[in-house]
């Protein structure tokens, strides 16, 4: 591992000045479980480490409309475990719960989360070619190992998936990031911080250089039902093939609102809003579940080893609303 | 050493060694680390503890397993920079002098063990899961909102993934740690 030197700010404000007193190749530490791995794989090569950590306010705090702030270094079993999360966004207790593993999930802080990398088997292997990686160099995945990647908004260049099952559910959230920059502060939607990788893969997000999520933030969340489902190659600590974060409310018979994203499957967290306009109004049975996820779905581009993503999706979104109407 | 002590912390220019106080066991300790030393090699290599084993060094074996601050974690993927001041317990810390941890003695007991390569980090693992998060779902609870109750095989099975075996002790290991969990 090439030499890098370390500090440790207090504030957040510190540690934004750090960052960019560092240029561009330091780099924001929170639990490390992905960069310090990047690191040994010589994936990332930072030649400074701001630990962010342990800043202050890692705390899970109720907002005045009855919403929730968490801090960017509260560590993913924290906000598995809080009371809130379990009673009011179980579709997020149980996304966090299907990451990782248990001592994974005590380390991992829930910004360090949002912003991890693909584990594209070529992306980690450095004696690979990769866009994302070495932008230009190329991707042989298309040709090659291809079986977990994207079958949707994908492109030419890269067709990595995006690990995350927390930022899945954070999705449906409809979650805001509060980051603090050069600039100062400012808030986006997290539907606006990942960026399909067209032909430059290696931008992943809209954040700036130097941009330090400080906190999410999720509205209240409505009288609707949700969950979180996922299907892995193993009974447990593994990424998904294909994973569903869904809400529904459903009065009379019919679909009052959903909102639905799938995991495993595409560069982004991917927000089916396709699948929900169709269902809007319709019957809330097994038919009118299928054929919003047909609606998705038709956008799949699949490659000859993932085509079964395609079935598998749309099975797996049908099962978890027929479960969710039945509540 | 104790010139060292007095350079400007924590930013020193690469190569860069940092000193660190941490508890390990019990025992206060204070050392000069390279930025880059994993906490697993740091109880390994620099202090002697060869208890915490190094699987896969990747977090996705789970023979590193310690406890930090009462959590348990991957040491391979800690930078031991980032843990001043924390209270470290490895497997040689479970025991009480001669008196086995009760998780060591149903591991004996219930024979869940081959070649032994995984049974510190097992028994980490089970330590910290038992004492900080017996209390909490998993994402096989099927009530999340409410306490999980009393942890069968498959909550055991799921809370206990992050360690593997490769000898496929797993029947015994599970038998093992329900027997502390009642």
């Amino acid at each position: 591992m090439k030499p890098f030197a370390y500090e440790r700010p207090v504030t957040a404000a510190d540690a934004v000045a750090a960052l960019a007193a560092g240029g561009s190749t330091a780099r924001y530490l929170g639990g490390g479980t992905n960069l310090v791995d990047l690191m040994k794989l010589g994936v990332d090569q930072p030649d400074h480490l701001v630990d962010v950590s342990r800043l202050s306010r890692a705390t899970i705090d109720e907002t005045h409309d009855g919403g929730l702030l968490i801090g960017g270094g509260v560590l993913n079993s924290q906000l598995a475990a809080d009371p809130i999360v379990r009673a009011r966004y179980p579709v997020l207790a149980r996304a966090l719960l299907s990451g990782a593993s248990g001592q994974l999930r005590n380390q991992a802080t829930v910004a360090g989360n949002l912003l991890q990398r693909t584990r594209c088997s070529y992306f980690q292997d450095i004696s690979k070619p990769c866009n994302k990686r070495r932008p230009g160099s190329g991707c042989p995945a298309r040709d090659g190992h291809h079986r977990e990647l994207a079958i949707l908004g994908h492109s030419a260049s890269c067709l990595a998936t995006h690990p995350s099952d927390m930022a899945v559910a954070m999705t449906v959230l409809d979650a805001r990031i509060r980051l603090l920059g050069t600039d100062g502060p400012r808030e986006i939607p997290l539907a606006e911080l990942y960026r399909l990788p067209g032909d430059q893969p290696d931008r992943e997000t809209q954040l700036d250089p130097g941009d330090l999520i400080t906190a999410i933030e999720l509205p209240p969340l409505t009288a609707a039902h949700s969950d979180y489902r996922k299907v892995r190659d193993r009974a447990s600590f593994a990424f998904a093939l294909v994973s569903v974060a869904a809400l529904l409310d459903v009065a009379d018979g019919h679909v009052r609102e959903s909102r639905i994203a799938f995991g495993g499957i595409a560069p982004i967290p991917w927000r089916a809003r396709r699948a929900e306009r169709v269902l809007r109004g319709a019957p809330a049975t097994p038919e009118s579940f299928a054929r919003a996820a047909a609606a998705e779905l038709d956008l799949a581009r699949p490659l000859p080893d993932n085509a079964f993503k395609v079935t598998l999706a749309a099975n797996l979104l049908v099962e978890t609303l027929v479960d969710l109407a039945q509540r | 050493m104790r010139g060292l002590r007095r350079l400007p912390l924590p930013l020193l220019r690469s190569p860069a060694n940092v000193e660190l106080q941490v508890r390990v066991n019990g025992e206060p300790r204070s050392l000069l680390v390279d930025t880059r030393i994993t906490l697993l090699d740091l109880l390994r290599e620099q202090l002697g503890l060869t208890g915490a084993k190094k699987g896969c060094d990747h977090g996705q074996c789970g023979a590193c397993t310690v406890l930090v601050d009462g959590l348990r974690i991957n040491s391979c993927l800690a930078l031991a920079v980032a843990h001043q001041a924390a209270d470290i317990v490895t497997v040689e810390g479970l025991a009480d002098d001669d008196d086995l941890h009760p998780l060591q003695a149903a591991f004996i007991d219930r024979d869940a063990l081959q070649c032994g390569y995984c049974t510190p980090g097992q028994l980490c693992s089970a330590a910290g899961m038992l004492a900080h998060e017996a209390d909490r779902p998993s994402f096989v609870t099927s009530d999340l909102a409410g306490p999980p109750g009393p942890l069968d095989a498959a909550e055991i099975r799921e809370r206990m993934s992050g360690n593997l075996c490769r000898c496929g002790a797993y029947v015994n290991i599970v038998a093992a740690i329900a027997d502390v969990a009642r």
